[in-house]
């Protein structure tokens, strides 16, 4: 079979583009610091409007490419996408833990995997395992180490409701730290750790007032607070 | 195993020891191939230094027992292992809740050496069982925190644990405002 090879040209067009503003480099230029002009409000001055293009073509020209959004979600969005989970493992779901980190799960495709051994650089954490009542000082101690604003999840029954040791020897999560997430199972399978993580995410992107520090009247008691 | 005769034998030979009396051993056990040496409580030290010359001496564990309800209550019991022979005998002493002490193997003394593997597991003893070890260089609780109450692998200590929290309890949970 013949190969044929054919010449292919340059991809940009060279009339008008799909906005109608013509697309050269030179153009794109012009045009950048053109849209730059109209959102600082030089439109509003008058005289000083870009001269080359008129007020609708400049109008669309920024409607295709600046999307506007508040801050707070913006950082939202930034946050949830990139929790720093603590490298921490307290007893058998820790195994579950880790192979959700690993690449049948992969954890990596939602900015997750960057597991800190630091809980200073971390923002969740994540219990998996029983909590010994000789443990709870620790845990929460990480806890409080750990810088705002930050998440915990509670992985695994025995964290939770303490599942089949719930006897002298355990305390649950709730008693001494605020939990974001429960995932119940014994272990819970990789699939539901990651289905906690991404309600996680999902609550922080969508709903950062459901977190603990609205259900526990905390706000206002941020360790440093903004404008500090 | 020492067989059931290898166990009375045994018996025998500890009771015409020097150092301890007859009366030191109570009595034998031989019970599915297991045999067990029951000792007074105050010759314990003298009688394993005895079975580590005869060859048992390795310590492979302590363990405590609660015998709920009969008396006397507690008991520990020493797993004894000749490694050249393959041989195992256990020693068990039982002691009343009411005066729950004992002289520990750990240390060495003028009786003869210890067993220093049986350090940690003596304070897991008086941990879960309230058995006092005299002697022990560190006798601390060594699993439950140091201001916990009580003795929690006693048959009436109650089973206790958490109420657990749910979604629609957790207003009763503590530090909750709403």
């Amino acid at each position: 079979m013949e190969i044929k090879r054919e010449t292919v040209r340059s991809s940009a067009p060279t009339g008008q583009g799909q906005g109608g503003v013509e697309i050269d480099s030179s153009g794109l230029r012009v045009n950048k610091h053109d849209a730059k002009e109209l959102l600082r409000g030089a439109e509003l001055l008058g005289p000083t409007a870009p001269a080359s293009m008129d007020g609708e073509e400049l109008e669309r020209y920024v409607h295709e490419r600046v999307l506007t959004t508040t801050l707070e979600k913006a950082v939202s969005w930034g946050r949830s996408n990139s929790f720093f989970p603590l490298a921490f493992g307290l007893a058998c779901c820790a195994m579950e833990q880790f192979q959700t980190a690993g690449p049948r799960m992969d954890i990596a495709r939602f900015g997750f995997e960057a597991f800190r051994a630091s809980p200073r650089q971390a923002d969740l954490i994540i219990l998996a395992g029983r909590v010994s009542i000789k443990m709870a000082p620790i845990i929460r101690r990480l806890y409080d180490q750990m810088l705002e604003p930050k998440w915990a999840i509670s992985m695994g029954a025995c964290c939770s409701s303490m599942g089949v040791f719930n006897n002298y020897a355990l305390v649950p999560a709730d008693k001494f730290m605020p939990i974001d997430v429960h995932v119940p199972g014994c272990p819970p399978r990789p699939e539901g750790l990651m289905h906690g993580i991404l309600k996680l995410r999902k609550m922080v992107q969508d709903d950062p007032d459901a977190g603990w520090r609205e259900r526990y009247d905390a706000r206002g008691t941020e360790e440093i607070l903004p404008g500090a | 195993m020492p067989d059931a005769t290898g166990l009375e034998l045994l018996a025998k030979e500890l009771r015409e020891s020097e150092g301890i009396g007859a009366e030191a051993i109570l009595g034998t056990l031989y019970f599915r191939g297991h045999a067990t040496l029951e000792v007074q409580p105050q010759h314990i030290r003298a009688v394993l230094a005895l079975l580590r010359e005869r060859g048992y001496a390795s310590m492979m564990s302590v363990h405590g027992v609660d015998y709920y309800p009969h008396e006397p209550r507690l008991g520990v019991h020493y797993e004894l292992l000749d490694m050249s022979k393959v041989d195992r005998v256990t020693v068990t002493v039982r002691v009343p809740t009411e005066a729950p002490e004992l002289d520990s193997v750990t240390p060495d003394g003028e009786d003869g050496k210890g067993w220093p593997t049986a350090d940690h597991q003596e304070r897991e003893i008086y941990d879960m069982f309230g058995v006092a070890f005299h002697g022990h260089p560190d006798m601390r609780r060594i699993l439950m925190p140091e201001d916990y109450e009580g003795h929690p692998q006693r048959r009436d200590f109650p089973v206790g644990g958490e109420p657990v929290i749910f979604t629609h309890n957790e207003h009763e949970s503590s530090g909750v405002t709403r």
